[in-house]
């Protein structure tokens, strides 16, 4: 035996006792560990297990279509697929890449960029390298599905425009939703949902967008799908219809053709819009599909703004158009006496400020002043009037204000008066500056959409009417400015006059046969006289042309600009055409104009989008995109 | 009295209960891994409990006086082999711990290290010839646990490190720790605590990752917290009865981690329920309180601190690994003895037994 055994071999029982009794306790305060978590907690840990291998993706609901008021198509959707690359065997698969960039026409860099591009998302979720697939790729992807296993197709819901650029800037567009709308309505989107960015996408995005479908899957923990278990279908979204006549719209859209600017024409009882094009405009298309940062990008900063919905949004002086709220204003103020007349010498001097006309129209009373749009009869009706009262009538026909249209961004436009120069501008009102303001020039705007509640309001004897472009609306405000009726009479018969009497500003060209067609032509500068002189050239105008028909108490009503056009009279054809198309239908006889030439060419391709232009952009059209 | 020890005076009760959770931890690794790439997990388990069995064999036939009196030499091999594994070693997972040795296999030296100590402490606790413990007597006491304790943290492997512990403080207990000492050393140790965790910056960043996780899981539950989340949303989905063999879904599709080694008993308790680690837990229960009893009956205090070791290491495994599983420690890498898989640390527990039964049939013997 070894030395160090021979001691005292007592062993300590109580000790060793005391070490059981403690295991014991151990063993107790573990099983109540597990019985916290088995027992009573074990409901809320069900269900953490269930969601934890349970992985839902959701899917996509169609977005209702929208439909013109007769029920044809306008904007649809279509189930489309898109080619994913499975990335489990991504090294492996890499020799095959040769044959899948050759088979879909994807370019080597393209599908590098991309994988590259995901190189930190999880494996299991799988790339889309062609969001678009063509019959040929599907049946690529099909024939290929035993040696190229890594592709696969998923079906998607795109949005289709199948008249391309036609009403762009009404319908608008749809987008992936951004990350601003996620965290304002967490419940309504998720990352990656397709919603309406601009135009009536946006705002009844609601009513079409649907509701989602989900497939559900049992994954495990690296996400594998396991198998798949019941799905939800999707519930589509609904269709509306809108306003829009489609033929009226084509016609119009015709007459645009390459020209920049903006055409409304509305149901003058109702405000439904018939027509609506703003140019130059964009495909919808491009952005159905995926846009690249540096598209968007260049078209941010596109002078053209073909983004901007001119009809809504192009804050311009309304030239003489303005000159039927003068003529309103000085009837229904009584404040000069409605045979009142002034003599035109062709000019006329108004503070010390020499202000012209375009003829000398010698002795001009009401009638012949709207009929042959003589400024110098509307510069002394100005000056007598007075800044604040032209405001008030303004400001009551519907100006200043936005009209209310169910589109997202319209412009208010702007009706100055002596509170407004004192805010803005921090000095008293200029007298001199009523005399622009007569003419519908100096700080004076307004939107085409404006302009063409202003006209209806006038000849139907004071109602404002809501443009609108969904057929089934709710909860219209017809705002009344009652109008004498004979005031009423003077106005209209002017305005018939500038269309049917030899004098006229369109010198009787767009007279149209057996319809009672009025209407007024309005040239805006845009840049003032004193700059042109100085710049030595002259500056194409703005033209304007607003029509009715019938002269009174209306059925139709259309505002047309033309940006550059020069003259008032060169944009009154394209409203002619209009409005002979809307009585054409309506007498069962209407034929499609044959498309011209240049139909579909915008004068830029659209590159580029902004979801709400920029106060720069919009300012640069409210000034009258001044060109060099 | 009989002159030699007998195969017959194992202690087969012991070996009964071993039995039992040697079967259970088997089906449930038949359980975790039979549907994935991994299948088949159970029969390498089944092989190194056989081997095991051999060295308990080989192990009880030599008189553990014979290993107290070589105590010196083992201690000075196992820190040495702690030593070259610091140098040579096969690095896996970030930590160095094994030595290549033929034939494929990799030895995990601290297994080794554990049963050096047992027999170490053992014959330094019989060395000391009072029932009362010098500071003096705790001072070499540390040192001669803290050398290998620092080797092991090295490697890093706090696990295995934090399980040489228990055999000192158990030991010192059992020889007569003064009471006084006993509150210094708790009072040390209340102190200790912040000052090491105002030191944990010198820690490896995933054993610091490890306690912030412990402490605070549900901040991370994609990284380390997730294997906490994880194992409790396993063992709390069980419920009462369980979700039956091979139906867990946390255990079946992989959400619990290492679910046939250190997570074994979340799978168990998702899978067989609160019942079923009822079962597990007394058993283990039943495996210590038999070990003590086989202390209580030792010839003399040296064959009673090797049993008692043994008993300090697989209750401190017991305790530390099923407190994990419910996120009552923060994940250290202590395995679950007998159940859970793995070569080294299965082999050890059956040479650690073979110190017991050697004890245990030397009881009559002069």
């Amino acid at each position: 035996m070894a030395p160090w055994t021979v001691s005292d071999q007592k062993i300590p029982q109580g000790r060793l006792a005391l070490v059981s009794y403690l295991s014991v306790f151990f063993v107790i305060l573990l099983l109540v560990g597990f019985w916290k978590l088995e027992v009573v907690q074990s409901d809320h840990f069900a269900d953490l297990a269930q969601k934890n291998q349970i992985r839902t993706i959701p899917i996509i609901a169609p977005r209702g279509a929208m439909l013109d008021r007769e029920g044809r198509v306008l904007v649809d959707s279509y189930p489309s697929f898109s080619i994913l690359l499975l990335r489990d065997n991504l090294k492996q698969d890499a020799k095959s890449f040769g044959v899948i960039e050759e088979g879909l026409g994807i370019t080597k860099e393209d599908l590098e960029d991309q994988i590259e591009q995901a190189r930190s998302e999880p494996k299991f979720e799988p790339i889309i390298i062609k969001p678009v697939a063509t019959e040929a790729d599907i049946a690529f992807v099909e024939s290929h599905r035993a040696d190229l296993p890594m592709l696969d197709l998923m079906m998607v819901q795109r949005r289709r425009y199948p008249h391309g650029k036609m009403l762009a800037n009404a319908v608008g567009y749809v987008g992936e939703v951004s990350q601003d709308d996620i965290d304002k309505y967490p419940d309504r989107f998720r990352p990656g949902d397709i919603i309406g960015k601009a135009g009536l996408e946006k705002e009844y995005d609601q009513q079409i967008e649907g509701t989602d479908g989900m497939r559900r899957m049992v994954v495990n923990s690296v996400g594998k799908v396991m198998r798949t278990m019941d799905d939800i279908d999707a519930i589509p979204g609904k269709p509306i219809q809108l306003t829009i006549d489609e033929d009226l719209q084509a016609v119009a859209d015709a007459d645009f053709a390459n020209k920049e600017g903006a055409l409304v024409a509305m149901d003058a009882h109702t405000g439904e819009v018939l027509a609506m094009v703003s140019r130059p405009t964009f495909d919808p298309n491009d952005f159905a599909v995926r846009i690249s940062p540096k598209e968007w990008a260049q078209l941010n900063s596109d002078p053209e703004t073909p983004l901007l919905n001119r009809a809504i949004q192009a804050q311009l002086a309304p030239g003489s158009v303005f000159k039927i709220v003068m003529a309103t204003a000085m009837l229904e103020s009584k404040a000069i006496p409605a045979n009142y007349t002034v003599y035109c010498p062709g000019q006329a001097t108004f503070y010390g400020r020499v202000f012209h006309c375009d003829h000398a129209h010698g002795e001009v009373d009401l009638h012949k002043g709207i009929v042959a749009s003589c400024d110098v009869y509307f510069y002394n009706v100005g000056k007598l009037l007075g800044i604040d009262r032209i405001a008030y009538y303004a400001t009551g026909l519907g100006l200043g204000q936005r009209t209310g249209i169910d589109l997202p961004g319209e412009e208010t436009g702007l009706i100055p008066s002596e509170a407004w120069s004192e805010r803005v501008n921090h000095h008293k009102w200029y007298p001199g500056s009523t005399i622009s303001v007569s003419i519908g020039q100096g700080a004076v705007t307004a939107t085409p959409v404006q302009l063409a509640r202003m006209i209806a309001a006038v000849a139907n004897g004071g109602t404002l009417i809501p443009p609108h472009l969904l057929k089934d609306a709710t909860g219209l405000k017809y705002v009344s400015f009652p109008l004498s009726d004979d005031t009423v009479r003077q106005v209209t018969d002017g305005m018939w006059g500038v269309v049917n009497e030899p004098d006229g500003t369109t010198a009787e060209s767009v007279k149209l046969q057996d319809i009672d067609f009025s209407g007024k032509t309005g040239t805006a500068q845009t840049e003032s006289f004193e700059l042109q002189n100085k710049l030595g050239h002259h500056i194409k105008e703005n033209g304007w042309f607003v029509g009715i028909a019938p002269r009174r108490n209306p059925d139709i009503v259309v505002a047309a600009l033309v940006q550059g056009a020069g003259w008032g009279s060169a944009v009154a054809p394209i409203v002619r055409d209009v409005v002979k198309a809307y009585y054409d239908k309506k007498a069962g006889h209407f034929q499609m104009p044959p498309p011209p030439q240049t139909a579909g060419a915008t004068p830029v391709p659209p590159s580029a989008t902004v979801v709400t232009p920029s106060r720069s952009l919009v300012a640069s059209v409210r000034n009258g995109a001044q060109r060099p | 009295m009989k002159e030699r020890p007998r195969i017959q005076d194992f202690d087969w009760t012991l070996l009964a209960i071993v039995a039992a959770i040697s079967t259970i931890g088997i089906l449930e690794i038949y359980s975790s891994t039979h549907a994935s790439g991994m299948a088949g997990m159970q029969y390498k388990q089944l092989m190194w409990i056989g081997i095991g069995i051999v060295g308990m064999l080989l192990i009880s036939r030599i008189d553990y006086h014979t290993l107290l009196d070589q105590a010196p030499v083992l201690y000075i091999f196992g820190i040495v082999s702690l030593l070259v594994v610091l140098v040579i070693g096969l690095s896996k997972l970030g930590a160095k711990r094994w030595i290549p040795l033929f034939g494929g296999f990799d030895l995990q030296v601290s297994e080794i290290m554990k049963l050096i100590i047992i027999i170490v402490l053992a014959r330094y606790f019989s060395d000391v010839h009072t029932d009362r413990l010098t500071l003096q007597d705790l001072g070499k006491l540390a040192l001669l646990t803290l050398v290998p304790v620092y080797l092991i943290l090295k490697q890093p492997d706090l696990g295995t490190a934090m399980v040489l512990v228990p055999v000192a403080l158990v030991g010192a207990f059992l020889a007569g720790i003064e009471w006084k000492h006993a509150a210094i050393g708790l009072l040390a140790l209340v102190i200790m605590v912040p000052i090491a965790w105002s030191m944990r910056t010198h820690l490896h960043a995933y054993q610091q990752q490890r306690i912030e996780t412990f402490l605070h899981p549900e901040q991370d539950q994609r990284g380390a917290g997730y294997q906490i989340l994880q194992s409790e949303i396993a063992v709390g989905s069980g419920g009462f009865w369980g979700k039956g063999f091979g139906k867990g879904s946390q255990n079946q599709l992989g959400f619990v981690p290492v679910r046939y080694s250190d997570f074994i008993l979340a799978a168990l308790a998702e899978e067989q329920g609160f019942i079923g680690v009822c079962v597990v837990l007394l058993l283990y229960l039943g495996l210590i309180l038999r070990l003590v009893d086989n202390a209580q009956k030792a010839k003399d205090k040296a064959g009673m601190y090797v049993v008692m070791g043994v008993t300090s290491i697989l209750g401190f495994h017991v305790l530390v690994n099923s407190a994990m599983v419910i996120g009552y420690m923060p994940v250290t890498g202590i395995p679950l003895p007998l159940m859970s898989y793995g070569g080294s640390a299965t082999a050890f527990v059956f040479l650690s037994l073979g110190l017991v039964m050697n004890v245990r049939m030397r009881r009559f013997v002069n």
